[in-house]
């Protein structure tokens, strides 16, 4: 028995934000893999939830006229994998969202969900950092859109206030088009365990130059963080392994992880550093590029 | 109390309740009589509580019984018919996967859901292991249980 005070189920969007709005203390439930855990654990901050499990307008994923790709927060991790859209266009989020737990926790947990819990470990987030995604809300004072790199405050923190929703995930054609990706989670165990460090890329090179390369990492600070310093200082390098070595240690520049006891702050730089190596080389090879 | 009436099927059988907002899925089905649920961790680790809604494994521990509202549920004694034990169950007894048994019924439906999805391709051992990385087993090692599954899906 989960101790819920009080439970309101919302058919549609502006129905949810309503329900919000109205109690101050309320909390929406998606897939729930969060918050009926937290109750369990006898956290009251969750006992007044209002369901989105059912919410059909915030499920589907679908390719706009213009190659956009929309993914609905309320979308559980196995129809992200086995959506077909998602594998021709941004397939590093079907590959993130297949190392979050078992396959019955990604039966039910939501995209949504895991950006909005705010965990630093969020398996899908840095995959969608590297796509530049866009987040669409909509709160009681309207709606907005929200960059995923900015939506993160810090650990458990976001910027959603009380009322917001969050609605979809939006993916740029020219965010993904012509892009190599590999997402890479480095955990202590290789299923049901959260990330020890995770690891983005997602690179464009042209007659043997880096064009573009965006490359993000959980874990390694207080929130999802872009390695910039490393972004900036890659662009117009040969696509060579040595030349790898040299952007993997300059991502350390933007990073900053935490001691604890899953792994002390030295063997995570370590991980970093290892991490940011393999994967941006993997992305390359994706990108169809011999190194 | 706050109550709502949901009517679902397990195991073919249709059922109205007007059950408590606050129970899981597992908590109802246990009162229904369906002991082959457990209760492991009830936090979403160990899959002891699996059953199959809509023919997907899902941990009953972390899914409100409101949930179920309108959903076919098979719970591991449904997939037993007159007397006669299931294919994967079977499978299970041939392979030696049992012993103390209490982590049993959950896999048999996660074994079932996956001979039903991937019967007749060709599968090899990691993906087994893989589709099965949300059970545990403090006593069998897996092993028998991995071969358990590759033979449902021979013939
Ligand atoms: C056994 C187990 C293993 C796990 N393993 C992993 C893992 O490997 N990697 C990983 O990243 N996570 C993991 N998780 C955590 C969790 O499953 C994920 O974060 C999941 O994606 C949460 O989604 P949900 O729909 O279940 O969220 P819920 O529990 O329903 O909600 C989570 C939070 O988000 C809010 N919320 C949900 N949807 C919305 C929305 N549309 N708009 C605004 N707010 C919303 C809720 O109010 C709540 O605060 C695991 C959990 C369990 C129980
Ligand atoms: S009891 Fe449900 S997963 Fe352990
Ligand atoms: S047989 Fe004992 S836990 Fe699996």
């Amino acid at each position: 028995m989960f101790d819920i005070k009080s439970y309101e189920k919302a058919d549609t969007v502006k129905q949810a934000i309503e329900l919000l709005s109205a109690n101050p203390d309320a909390k929406l439930i998606a897939g729930g893999t969060d918050v009926l855990i937290r109750l369990r654990e006898g956290h009251e901050e969750f006992s007044s939830i209002i369901d989105i499990h059912h919410l059909e307008e915030i499920k589907g994923v679908e390719m706009q006229d213009n190659m956009d790709v929309r993914i609905g927060a309320g979308m559980c991790f196995t129809d992200v994998i086995e959506s077909e859209i998602i594998d021709q266009t941004i397939p590093i989020v079907a590959e993130a969202s297949g190392t979050v737990g078992g396959p019955q926790v990604r039966n039910v947990a939501t995209i949504g969900g895991n950006l909005c819990n705010g965990a630093i470990s969020a398996d899908s987030v840095a995959s969608l950092c590297v796509l530049d995604a866009t987040l669409e809300i909509e709160g009681i004072d309207g709606a907005r859109e929200v960059p995923v790199t900015e939506f993160y405050l810090g650990p458990g923190k976001i910027v959603l206030t009380h009322t917001e929703i969050l609605k979809s995930i939006y993916i740029k054609a020219e965010n993904y088009m012509g892009f190599g990706t590999h997402y890479y989670k480095y955990a202590m165990r290789n299923a049901m365990d959260i990330a020890t460090i995770g690891c983005a890329a997602a690179i464009k090179v042209d007659e043997g130059k880096v064009e573009t390369l965006k490359l993000a990492f959980t874990v390694a600070a207080p929130k999802p963080t872009r390695a910039t310093t490393a972004e900036q200082f890659s662009v117009g390098l040969d696509a060579t392994s040595e030349n790898i070595e040299k952007i993997a240690k300059k991502a350390l520049e933007d990073l900053n992880p935490r001691d604890s006891w899953r792994a002390s702050k030295d063997f995570r730089l370590h991980i970093i550093e290892t991490l940011a190596k393999r994967v941006i080389t993997a992305a390359i090879i994706d990108a169809g590029v011999q190194l | 109390m706050i109550t709502k009436e949901i009517e679902f099927t397990v195991n073919g059988q249709l059922i109205t309740l007007d059950v408590d907002i606050r129970k899981s899925l597992l908590d109802v089905l246990r009162e229904e009589g369906l002991t082959s649920i457990k209760q492991g961790c009830g936090v979403g680790e160990c899959g002891a509580c699996t059953a199959l809604i809509d023919d997907i494994p899902m941990d009953t521990c972390m899914y409100l019984a409101v949930w179920a509202d309108g959903k076919d549920i098979r719970t591991s004694e449904g997939e037993s018919r007159d007397g006669q034990v299931s294919k994967v169950q079977q499978a299970y007894i041939d392979a030696g996967a049992v012993q103390c048994g209490y982590c049993t019924p959950g896999f048999i439906m996660t074994s079932t859901a996956f001979v039903e999805k991937y019967k007749g391709q060709k599968v090899d051992r990691d993906l087994i292991r893989k589709e099965h990385s949300g059970n545990l087993c403090r006593c069998t090692g897996y092993e028998t249980i991995v071969c358990a599954v590759e033979s449902c899906l021979k013939d």
